[in-house]
């Protein structure tokens, strides 16, 4: 941990208040909340499938914290629950989307994770890893066309999109216009089974922003601090026209990729827990705590406050209709359009 | 140009004979251009491409190529590093002719070589295809531990915006692969401009994205090119890993005989940088030193033209495929889509 | 069609969209280009030719090469409130942004229930017969047209280029406009002055006929016109239809054609198998097999990757006025 000293007791917050830090690590205790629930429920036989995001969440609080709501767009991909809660989405929403109900953004059309929200600025992106990345630029492009200055686009990816053909194509086309465009690689090791050895040579992804002519820099995705001062001065760069960065934020990845996987079959429980030491909630916690600026009883009034937000979210979700058979039909086209015009 | 002191060369352990096949070579590649040229003026072909100001790089890199082991997967733009790996005159002619006896049978389009024997690969016109089939050439090399062979691939700097160029150089990085990348940057594709196709000039500079050993060589000299292809290919084949070359050099034509370049750049750019013409520039430096007096030049020139004008008779002279042969060789037996 | 008024300017089919981009340029601010070599070059075919110096850069996008990423940060602007015209230099190269416009600008809209729309063209110049071999020749329709959420178009006549681009562009859906490349200089034609636009999924009846109906679309509609004129000659009736639009595609004009003449005739370049023939005759098989008095049959491209450059090749792929001919008068007679 890179931002904070407990022992000699002084934190660099970056110029965050008391209230956004308890924010940030409230944040992190949804995400773990809502995650849990969507494998508790896909134990339970009640959802098909359910994603994992532990080890992400101090750095999509950060991140999230560092995104202008209402201005900005983020471009994410199917592990960032934590993030998309930080902009704006709520637990009920996040539910909607893993029991496929009809109020859903999506109507229940996509996977779980793969929220949208217009309202918040949030692109509907699919499971195909880096597709959302040219999705990103264009309307990175599009800022840039308007006119339209403090807008910037947050993209996120994991360390094996960075492989795809489209990540470099986004990245180059970003650079040779000084795109408003921020790509977050949010390195946790593992796509699926393949580790960072076998997905790439260069494990410090960063160091591929020179060859682009942009600028780029590596943070630790364990620090929300570290990581929201790192995300928060690449957008800041993008919102001035200054052009885009690629930063790339450590963490791990603590789960299986998703509850149709199992991790036992490619790394030993000795590595992740041996992992585990860095979790950042718990890190988080104890630097709150010591800083004063939450005491243990208040942690654990927020934790029995998140539980309740999430059983909330997951009844009102849970009570919710399913679409109708004849609502796959909608939204196809504007307008009735069938293939045959008669 | 003023006449200065005698060029400084460094021969890199080239012998006089193979200084004299690089400008052959050189020479074989301009002519053999211009004739294809010359061809569509006159309506005899539908068409050409061009690669002046590319024969530096290509002779260079074909010296190093090790003909009989290595494999060559090269672009439409390497007629020069074709000639320089064993591809004939009369071969190039019958593939601008779209003879029967050509490589593809006609099928494919000019420039678009192959040759099972020489080891250079069928390419298509898509740019940057080519490059995950040399990266995987270049592991069934590494599979079957053929420990003196490598590949050598080639493209120009618009290929390296393509998703496939990046995904085949980690690919690459990652297996250590007996693969050289070679850009010949001629700061052109078709109108494009480099400012427009990326962000930042240097294409070698990604190397160190890749953890791939990079550098940069002057695309107009030969035999820094030959040095710097061979140093690379040595590291393939020894087990030490890929390479990215950039040889920096310059596209004084259009792009093909369908293009018109002074749509997008000025004849005074062109011309400013036809004093790095590498052809007359390498012809000066064997006088220079001895190696092809003047005269000696001038009869190189004179039995390439007559290669050139006898390979065109020959291959003109050749019959088109029938047409009942556009249905063969779709798969390996008679398949219809119907059974 | 020879004489030219006043409200209508002759034009071929390359001036035509040329024109059309022009004005939709001109028009909406929203609207701009991007794709390969489309600024200081003009394009390869010269369409947006002096484009870049009347509305700059930021409107006329010289892209890298990079084909997945021209459409999928097509898709991004159209999402993000523009209205781009991506342009695929040849629809040979479509292939690697097969998965951005199948996979995601397809999908866009109803994935996201209508919360996000995809209002984007993709334009691409297709087809042979212009000594373009295996990677500047080839037709995709038969890829694409099978996927909902996408439209496509294949106009063969200048006014119907300009009724039917202004239409795409106006679409809030995804659109495949494919632009036929041999009938760019080829074919002229009167094009009425003053923005219209054609709908989607409307075919044109070019000439009536009473003991036949050919479907066509491209360059062969071209050709076969020429052959059933060449037909009414020998005092043989054919009636010819333009499908101008694949998806959707005009389903009363083919059945009420083969209603009335009782014959069908499918004619177009692309390979036969699991060609749009093949969509259109199982139409037709299904919903008016009693109307027919001969077997349905289709007269396409072989089954081969793609025309060779030689010109036997070349040749033997694409089909003449006078093989259809030939096919015409074997289906009257039958």
């Amino acid at each position: 941990m890179a931002s904070t000293d407990i022992a000699a007791g002084t934190l660099e917050r970056h110029g965050l208040s008391d209230d956004q830090l308890r924010a940030i690590f409230r944040n992190m205790l949804l995400q773990r909340q809502l995650d849990n629930r969507g494998f508790q429920l896909n134990r339970q036989g009640k959802v098909p499938f359910a994603l994992g995001s532990e080890g992400h969440e101090a750095l999509q609080a950060g991140a999230a914290m560092a995104f202008n709501r209402g201005k900005d767009i983020l471009a994410p991909y199917y592990r960032d629950l934590g993030l998309c809660l930080g902009i704006g989405l709520s637990p009920y929403e996040i539910m909607l989307s893993i029991f496929a109900r009809a109020p859903d953004h999506n109507g229940g059309r996509q996977f779980p994770n793969h929220y949208s929200s217009k309202a918040a600025g949030l692109m509907s992106f699919s499971s195909i890893l880096a597709a959302h990345l040219p999705h990103a630029v264009g309307a990175a492009y599009a800022i840039k066309y308007r006119a339209e200055t403090g807008r910037a686009v947050l993209a996120t990816c994991g360390d094996g999109t960075t492989s795809e053909g489209e990540w470099h194509e986004s990245m180059n086309f970003a650079a040779v216009h000084k795109l408003p465009f921020v790509m977050l690689v949010e390195n946790n090791e593992w796509a699926i089974s393949t580790p960072l050895e076998k997905q790439m040579a260069e494990p410090q992804i960063w160091k591929r922003a020179a060859g682009y002519g942009m600028p780029g820099r590596r943070f630790n995705g364990f620090d929300p601090l570290e990581t929201y001062a790192a995300v928060k001065e690449a957008m800041d760069r993008a919102r001035d026209g200054g052009g885009p960065t690629l930063v790339e934020g450590c963490c791990y990845r603590y789960l299986a990729h998703s509850t149709d996987d199992n991790d036992m079959t490619y790394r030993t429980r000795e590595v992740v827990i041996e992992r585990r030491k860095q979790d950042p909630v718990p890190a988080f916690e104890a630097v709150l705590v010591n800083q004063g600026i939450m005491s243990a009883q208040e942690v654990a009034e927020m934790r029995k406050s998140v539980l309740r937000e999430t059983n909330d979210a997951t009844d009102s979700a849970e009570a919710q209709p399913y679409p109708q058979p004849s609502d796959l039909y909608t939204h196809l086209y504007e307008g009735a359009w069938q293939p045959w015009q008669s | 140009m003023s006449k200065a002191a005698p060029m400084v060369f460094e021969r890199q352990g080239l012998t006089n004979d193979q200084l004299v096949a690089i400008f052959r070579t050189m020479l074989m590649q301009r002519t053999l251009e211009n004739r294809g040229f010359q061809l569509n003026r006159q309506g005899k072909i539908p068409f050409a491409s061009a690669s002046e100001g590319h024969e530096a790089v290509q002779a260079g890199a074909a010296m190093a190529f090790a003909r009989g082991k290595d494999i060559l997967v090269p672009y439409y733009r390497d007629l020069g590093l074709a000639l320089g790996v064993g591809v004939t005159p009369y071969e190039v002619l019958l593939s601008l002719f779209a003879r029967a006896a050509d490589h593809s049978a006609g099928r494919q389009f000019p420039h678009h070589y192959a040759s099972r024997r020489l080891g250079v690969q069928t390419i298509s016109s898509v740019i940057a295809a080519q490059l995950p089939h040399a990266v995987g050439a270049a592991y069934a090399l590494q599979y079957r531990g053929e420990s003196d062979r490598a590949v050598l691939t080639t493209f120009g700097d618009g290929a390296t915006s393509e998703g496939e160029w990046h995904e085949s150089l980690n690919f690459a990085a990652v297996h250590r692969l007996p693969i050289v990348f070679l850009c010949e940057n001629n700061e052109w594709a078709i109108s494009t401009p480099l400012s427009k196709q990326m962000g930042q000039p240097d294409v070698y500079k990604r190397a160190l994205g890749y953890a791939m050993a990079g550098c940069v060589v002057d695309g107009m000299d030969p035999i820094a090119c030959y040095a710097a292809i061979r140093e690379a290919l040595v590291r393939a084949r020894s087990g030490g890993g890929p390479t990215l070359v950039e040889a920096k050099c310059y596209r004084f034509l259009a792009h093909t005989t369908d293009d018109d370049d002074r749509a997008y750049r000025t004849r005074e750019e062109v011309a400013l940088r036809r004093k790095d013409d590498p052809v007359p520039r390498f012809e000066r430096l064997l006088a220079e030193h001895a190696i092809l007096p003047p005269e000696a030049a001038e009869a190189l020139k004179r039995a390439v033209l007559e290669e050139v004008n006898d390979a065109t008779d020959r291959a003109e002279a050749m019959a088109y495929p029938a047409a009942a042969d556009l249905h063969e060789r779709v798969y390996a037996e008679c398949w219809n889509a119907w059974v | 069609m020879a004489v030219v008024s006043a409200n209508s300017t002759v034009m071929n089919n390359v001036e035509t969209v040329r024109a059309t981009l022009y004005e939709a340029l001109r028009n909406d601010e929203r609207t701009l280009i991007i794709g390969e070599d489309v600024g200081a070059r003009g394009n390869v075919f010269l369409i947006t030719k002096d484009f870049v110096g009347e509305f700059g850069e930021r409107r006329i996008v010289d892209t890298p090469i990079a084909e997945a990423s021209i459409v999928g940060i097509a898709v991004g602007m159209a999402m993000e409130g523009l209205r781009p015209i991506a342009e695929i230099q040849f629809a040979d190269f479509i292939y690697p942004s097969f998965n951005q416009i199948v996979g995601e600008a397809a999908k866009i809209r109803y994935r996201s229930n209508g919360e996000y729309t995809c209002p984007l063209v993709i334009r691409a110049p297709y087809g042979g017969g212009v000594r373009g071999a295996l990677s500047h020749s080839v037709s995709v329709e038969a890829l694409f047209y099978h996927v909902p959420g996408l439209k496509i178009v294949a106009p063969s006549f200048p006014a119907d280029v300009k009724g039917l681009l202004n239409a795409s562009i106006d679409d809030p859906d995804p659109v495949l406009f494919l632009e036929h490349k041999k009938t760019y200089r080829l074919i002229k034609g009167e094009v009425p002055n003053g923005h219209y636009t054609i709908p989607l999924g409307k075919a044109n009846v070019l000439k009536e006929g009473a003991q036949l109906s050919v479907v066509s679309y491209g360059l062969y509609v071209h050709w076969a016109l020429e052959a059933a004129r060449q037909l009414e000659q020998e005092g043989l009736s054919v009636e010819v239809i333009d499908l101008r639009s694949i998806r959707p595609m005009d389903k009363t004009t083919i059945l009420q054609s083969v209603e009335r003449t009782r014959k069908l005739l499918i004619i177009h370049e692309d390979n036969k198998f699991g060609g749009i023939g093949a969509e259109i005759s199982a139409m037709v098989a299904e919903e008016a097999l009693f109307n027919l008095d001969a077997p349905i049959r289709r007269l396409c491209g072989p089954d081969v990757p793609a025309m060779g450059y030689a010109l036997p090749l070349e040749e033997e792929f694409m089909s003449s006025p006078a093989e259809m001919a030939e096919a015409m008068r074997e289906m009257v007679k039958f």
